[in-house]
């Protein structure tokens, strides 16, 4: 009693008042947003003198951006549509790099999932819908598990780098899904894909997935706009938060946090090395066969040939700008979703769609060397300074 | 002669070879890209992004001096001369660019490696126009000295009629196997790759060494860029590189960080295209998507199965303080 009485008076006129901790919590907040905000504002501004450098108004197509994402309602639904597979996709690569393992296989695993999901979309009828979803998006996240294991199991065993191995089955995946679907040769000599839909025009396509594997609509857009918000979001979302959990709340989680800082301190601790480098890159994969599934079921209601071209890669930088975090990744999705739906309205003011890939470089890139920015603005700002990823191609 | 019920032509054979070189050459160049920015301890997966900044300013500059009434540039070599050199010095400002992230700000390589890439694919796809046109791209070198119907004609079809860069990257290759291994900047190129501490230790300035390797792995990859616009397609189109870079880091691997291992594995990987765009005139009748993959699955297989355990440069990826 007296200790605390003692201390509780020492400590009495220093101690901070309520007042004094939000102050200091809001100061903290805004040190964390400083660098990203100035980060998307100087990347912005190198955009305005590209577009003047071109010779359009930047005004115009930055209003034109924001219109299209963000202020009507089909273009918001269309942010949300593209935002959904991308926190999926994004997770894939930031959860394997909490493993140490750079998974730049998101790509060949979402084709994987998708044509799975594809599949197991027409493939069973009569089944009520909410089973016929779960069979879908299983078999998406299996596919892509699978995809993902692969060359989990050949890093263990063989010590093949995953950076490598994964390329490679991004090709693979995709020249598989295109004999899937591929109509064969006129003559007859070359089957048609097992998947292919004779009915499909100029772009090959799997046959559409029954009514029953749809993913039910949340928010319906004023007619006459067609896509409507379905439940993938949310599934997204989901997704992020039980990565999140696992990562930071498991067993398996610390020992995977574990074997990424230092596979040879986790290797003497007991932990099983190999097995984590393949769960790791299992569950990595199965992240991108939903992010398939969600735009297979969701968006397109089949797989079309190069439906997510480019969409692995982006959610690598999706990743790296939340530094790995799962809840920063939905965030940083969102930021991509957006900016990928409002270059269609930007395009009108004459901009071409590239330069969103530009600022999108330019801010991973202030975020990742935050001395830039400080140096920039002269601002001193606690930031973490660069963050650590890759290990080289280091062996475990 | 028929092998296997298959017909093989001597034409088919020389179409194959030629095809094999073709796809190699990039391949080979990006590897060494690799090599001396990995020798030096900085991974760079950025040879892509830097291949394709490099293809399309060389292309652009070869499109912009068609145009020009400047009587220096009326000369093909003269013309094309200076694009290739533009391209060249794309890549190596690219590869400074990269290695200024990399140690200066120190930025994780992949990270560094990735804005390389996006930002390329940006600023070239956004300045593209596709209404350019050039006077053509570089001719061969050496014609073929034999004539057609003669046997040796085969021989020089495969060994003739190339352009400069290809005669250039097998001359390279050499170079590099030898300054690395024969000479004092290679000896101090491959300390600071496995232990740059030490090398510091003993006066070598290690920033400087990354800066300058870096300038020639990016310029290397500029190469491979203008040898894609300037010498083999002759136009730009946006993405062309289609991940040839990062095929490059796998034949790297795949050849165990030694210039003439990445050079017989660019080969191998050139040989598994060529054969598949070959495959028709054989007469073999197979989904071309499922023959398509094979150079793909090779490589993993190739290198899961037989290179065995590849050792990097010991502190290849890590960042490295002065003190």
């Amino acid at each position: 009693m007296a200790t605390i009485a003692k201390s509780g008076a020492v400590k009495g006129p220093q101690a901070p008042s309520i007042v004094t901790k939000i102050i200091n919590s809001l100061r903290d907040l805004s040190n964390t947003l400083m660098i990203p905000a100035l980060a998307i504002l100087t990347a912005i501004l190198v955009g305005s003198v590209m577009i003047l450098l071109a010779g359009r108004d930047p005004i115009a197509a930055y209003t034109g951006l924001v219109e299209g994402a963000w202020l009507e309602p089909r273009g918001l639904v269309q942010s949300l549509l593209k935002t959904s597979p991308l926190i999926l996709s994004g997770l894939a690569v930031g959860f394997a790099f909490k493993g140490g393992l750079f998974n730049i296989g998101a790509q060949g695993q979402l084709i994987m999932g998708s044509v799975a999901a594809a599949w197991a979309g027409y493939a069973f009828s009569g089944l009520p819908s909410w089973l016929h979803i779960i069979l879908a998006m299983g078999a998406a996240a299996i596919a892509g598990a699978l995809w993902g294991a692969i060359p989990g199991a050949l890093k263990a065993y063989s010590g093949a780098h995953e950076v490598i191995t994964t390329i490679m089955f991004n090709f693979i995946a995709s020249r598989i899904a295109e004999w899937m679907i591929s109509l064969g040769s006129a003559d007859g000599k070359i089957p048609a894909g097992p998947l292919a839909d004779p009915n499909s025009g100029a772009i090959s396509r799997t046959k559409p997935v029954l009514e029953s594997a749809r993913l039910p609509v949340v928010f319906e857009v004023p007619p006459p706009s067609v896509p409507n918000l379905n439940i993938g979001l949310f599934i997204a979302a989901a997704a992020a938060i039980l990565i999140m959990l696992l990562v930071n709340r498991t067993t398996f989680g610390f020992e995977l946090r574990m074997v990424g800082l230092n596979p040879s301190a986790a290797q003497y601790a007991g932990v099983n090395v190999k097995r984590m480098t393949i769960s790791t890159m299992a569950i990595a994969g199965s992240l991108a066969g939903l992010a398939g599934a969600v735009q297979t079921l969701g968006i397109n209601g089949y797989y079309e040939a190069n439906q997510s071209l480019g969409l692995g890669f982006d959610s690598i930088t999706v990743s790296l700008l939340a530094s790995n975090n799962p809840i920063g990744i939905m965030f940083s999705a969102f930021m991509f979703g957006s900016m990928d739906q409002g270059t269609t309205r930007m395009q009108r003011s004459g901009v071409a769609p590239e330069l969103i890939l530009v600022i999108q470089a330019l801010i991973l890139m202030f975020i990742a060397a935050p001395q830039i920015i400080r140096w920039l603005y002269r601002v001193r700002v606690s930031g973490k300074g660069g963050q650590k990823l890759s290990t080289g191609w280091g062996q475990r | 002669m028929d092998i296997l019920g298959i017909t093989i032509t001597t034409g088919a054979v020389i179409a194959t070879l030629n095809a094999t070189i073709r796809q190699a050459i990039p391949i080979t160049l990006g590897s060494q890209s690799g090599l001396l920015s990995e020798r030096s301890s900085i991974v760079n997966i950025g040879i892509e992004g830097m291949m394709l900044m490099a293809a399309f300013s060389g292309y652009m500059m070869n499109s912009y001096l068609s145009g020009s009434d400047i009587s220096t540039f009326a000369d093909d070599n003269m013309r094309l001369g200076v694009c290739v050199l533009v391209g060249v010095l794309t890549g190596g400002l690219m590869g400074l660019f990269h290695a200024l992230l990399c140690i200066r700000y120190k930025v994780d390589h992949i990270i560094s490696g990735t804005v390389v890439n996006i930002l390329a694919a940006g600023v070239t796809g956004y300045f593209y126009n596709a209404q350019t046109e050039t006077k053509g791209k570089i001719p061969p070198l050496i014609s073929n000295p034999w004539e057609k119907g003669d046997f040796l004609y085969n021989v020089g079809a495969v060994l003739f009629d190339k352009d400069i860069i290809t005669y250039l990257t097998f001359v390279i290759v050499g170079i590099i196997a030898f300054a690395l291994f024969r000479t004092v900047w290679g000896l101090r190129t491959r300390s600071i790759g496995e232990n740059p501490r030490a090398a510091d230790t003993l006066g070598i300035n290690v920033y400087r060494l990354q800066y300058t390797n870096l300038f020639f792995s990016g310029a290397l990859a500029g190469l491979a860029g203008a040898y894609l616009t300037l010498a083999d397609v002759g136009v730009f189109e946006r993405g062309m590189t289609a991940g040839k870079g990062f095929i490059a880091l796998a034949v790297m691997i795949f050849g165990k960080w030694h210039p003439v291992g990445a050079l017989m594995g660019a080969l191998l990987f050139g040989f598994l295209t060529a054969l598949q765009s070959q495959l028709q005139f054989f007469g073999i009748v197979v989904p071309h998507q499922l023959v398509a993959l094979i150079p793909y699955a090779v490589t993993v297989i190739v290198l899961a199965g037989f290179v065995g355990r590849a050792r990097p440069p010991a502190h290849v990826g890590q960042a490295y303080e002065v003190e």
